[in-house]
């Protein structure tokens, strides 16, 4: 069982390395929707035996919002959009890479730094859930394109999502479909966002929107 | 010391030529051509044996001590060379590094030789070789460390130990029980060695071994002046090279650890031979990368074999 968690935390982590260093969008949003549905897998492995509905049910649900719908959503912004690549991120491909080993290193060691009030169901959750918020973050910071931007906002609440599972056997249900609706919202409306962004101004590129100040 | 422990590095100077005729025969069989016979290797030896040699005017010493060397390096690399959990001649605390830089300083008269000819064209070869090897360097020694971190389950009885952090006591470790236990991290380590052998024995998809054009070669390019038994050395080097690399990552995906030395090691010996036939396979089906491609793939391996390390820290 542990075997099968270590390999779904190797392959998000993989999936976060994939993200930084590839420049195509639409390839950038299939693996964040990989990602969405490796992480929904985590708390049916974590849950060390004891399948309950509940839990069934939370992945289901998580994998079809993370791995259907949202990739659905932004693959018709791209569309509308016809942005295909990103083109000039701020931090090249390569060095984010790089940056993405460094945070895993930094992510490692804070895990082992931080103690939880409660026994997490495996050691491997708690540096993998601060990893995916940085590289998130760094996502969000490194690159100009909206939809870019978008998904690593996406990551980011990956991240607090694999956060959350540490203790999914506690977390009430309401808790984790509230966070889910929420993440659907804003995925819903940044896609729209975009799509007037583009209408407006040709082009979904975010550091140029500072020029337009009045 | 056992007559097992020499019969390796015997196996390795006999069997060596086999190996890049498996993956040429491989590589006719997914083209629909015959191939040239499994011997041919030996053949090609013995006939620029028989052959002298050329020398142009320009070069000097380094460069009829080229090979010579880089033979003399790939054999002595061969003392310390486990195959899977049998025992190699010697075996001491730091031989991965001694075996690595071994195959540095051949690689270092390889490229002194071609630079000493004085031609554009293998100064070209040589860089890129110098280039390419420094990143293949980094993540062979960050993955046999993340190997070394692992290796702390007990063994099965009959295998021995050695220092922990000797290449036998690293492949002695790797049991069924440890791919049990840390599989993952064992099979980023391994890709990582596949990229490593790949780019190091000049194969598709970072070189071609069987290209001459002059934009596209890496290996080739550096050995264009040899000729006669210089060339039969640089052959032979090359296979033994191979079969150094490909024993590194075959002794990691087999984890067999009888005990019995002979079984062990004619185990790996076969994954040699299968790894020979797995890079035919690869390099029937993949092209070659873009030379700027090529640094963005081995440090791809090099992050896999970073993220293998930092995982045998953590778990």
């Amino acid at each position: 069982m542990a075997l099968w968690l270590d390999t779904l935390v190797v392959l998000i982590i993989l999936t976060n390395l994939k993200l930084l260093g590839s420049s195509r969008l639409r390839a950038c949003i299939q693996v964040v929707a990989f990602q969405g549905i490796l992480l929904s897998l985590v708390p049916m492995l974590a849950g060390a035996g004891h399948l309950t509905p509940r839990i069934v049910a939370l992945a289901l649900l998580t994998m079809t919002v993370k791995g259907v719908i949202f990739p659905w959503l932004l693959l018709r912004v791209l569309r509308t959009a016809n942005v295909h690549r990103e083109m000039e991120p701020f931090v090249s491909y390569t060095t984010s890479i790089l940056v993405g080993v460094g945070l895993l290193a930094a992510s490692v060691w804070m895990g082992r730094q931080l103690p939880l009030p409660v026994p997490s169901q495996s050691p491997l959750v708690v540096p993998l859930a601060l990893f995916n918020t940085m590289v998130g973050l760094f996502v969000l910071v490194s690159r100009r394109k909206a939809l870019t931007q978008v998904l690593g906002y996406l990551v980011m609440e990956n991240g607090i999502y694999a956060f959350g599972l540490a203790f999914a056997l506690e977390e009430p249900l309401l808790v984790e479909l509230g966070t889910l609706l929420d993440v659907f919202m804003a995925v819903f409306i940044m896609g729209i966002m975009i799509f007037h962004i583009n209408r407006e101004l040709d082009h979904i590129d975010t550091d140029r929107l500072s020029v337009l100040k009045d | 010391m056992n007559p097992t422990s020499f019969s390796l590095p015997l196996a390795a100077v006999v069997l060596a030529p086999l190996v890049p005729a498996v993956i040429n025969r491989t590589k006719a069989w997914f083209a629909g051509r015959q191939g040239q016979p499994l011997l041919q290797g030996y053949y090609d030896l013995a006939k620029l044996m028989g052959k002298g040699a050329v020398y142009s005017r320009t070069t000097s010493w380094v460069f009829r001590a080229g090979p010579l060397v880089s033979l003399a390096c790939v054999l002595t690399a061969l003392a310390v060379l486990p195959l899977g959990g049998a025992r190699p001649p010697l075996s001491f605390a730091g031989d991965p590094v001694l075996l690595l830089y071994l195959l540095g300083v051949a690689r270092f008269f390889t490229i002194s030789a071609a630079m000493d000819t004085g031609s554009a064209f293998e100064g070209m070869g040589a860089s890129r070789e110098a280039q390419f090897s420094a990143l293949t360097e980094f993540t062979m020694l960050v993955s046999l460390a993340a190997l070394v971190k692992l290796g702390h389950l007990p063994l099965p009885a009959g295998v021995e130990a050695g220092s922990p952090y000797s290449l036998q006591g690293i492949y002695a470790s790797l049991t069924a029980t440890m791919w049990m236990r840390y599989g993952t991290v064992l099979l980023l380590a391994a890709t990582a060695l596949m990229v490593a052998v790949l780019c190091e024995n000049s194969r598709i998809p970072v070189d071609d071994p069987t290209t001459h054009l002059e934009l596209t070669m890496i290996h080739e390019v550096m050995v264009l002046d040899h000729s006669g038994p210089d060339l039969a050395m640089i052959f032979y080097g090359a296979a033994m090279k191979l079969w150094i690399l490909c024993a590194l990552l075959a002794g990691l995906l087999i984890p067999m650890r009888s005990g019995n030395a002979w079984l062990d090691a004619g185990a790996v010996i076969g994954g040699i031979f299968l790894l020979a036939v797995a890079i035919g396979v690869i390099e029937s089906c993949l092209a070659r990368l873009r030379l700027l491609r090529v640094p963005q793939f081995l440090t791809g391996a090099g992050v896999l074999a970073i993220v293998a390390l930092l995982l045998a820290f953590w778990v």
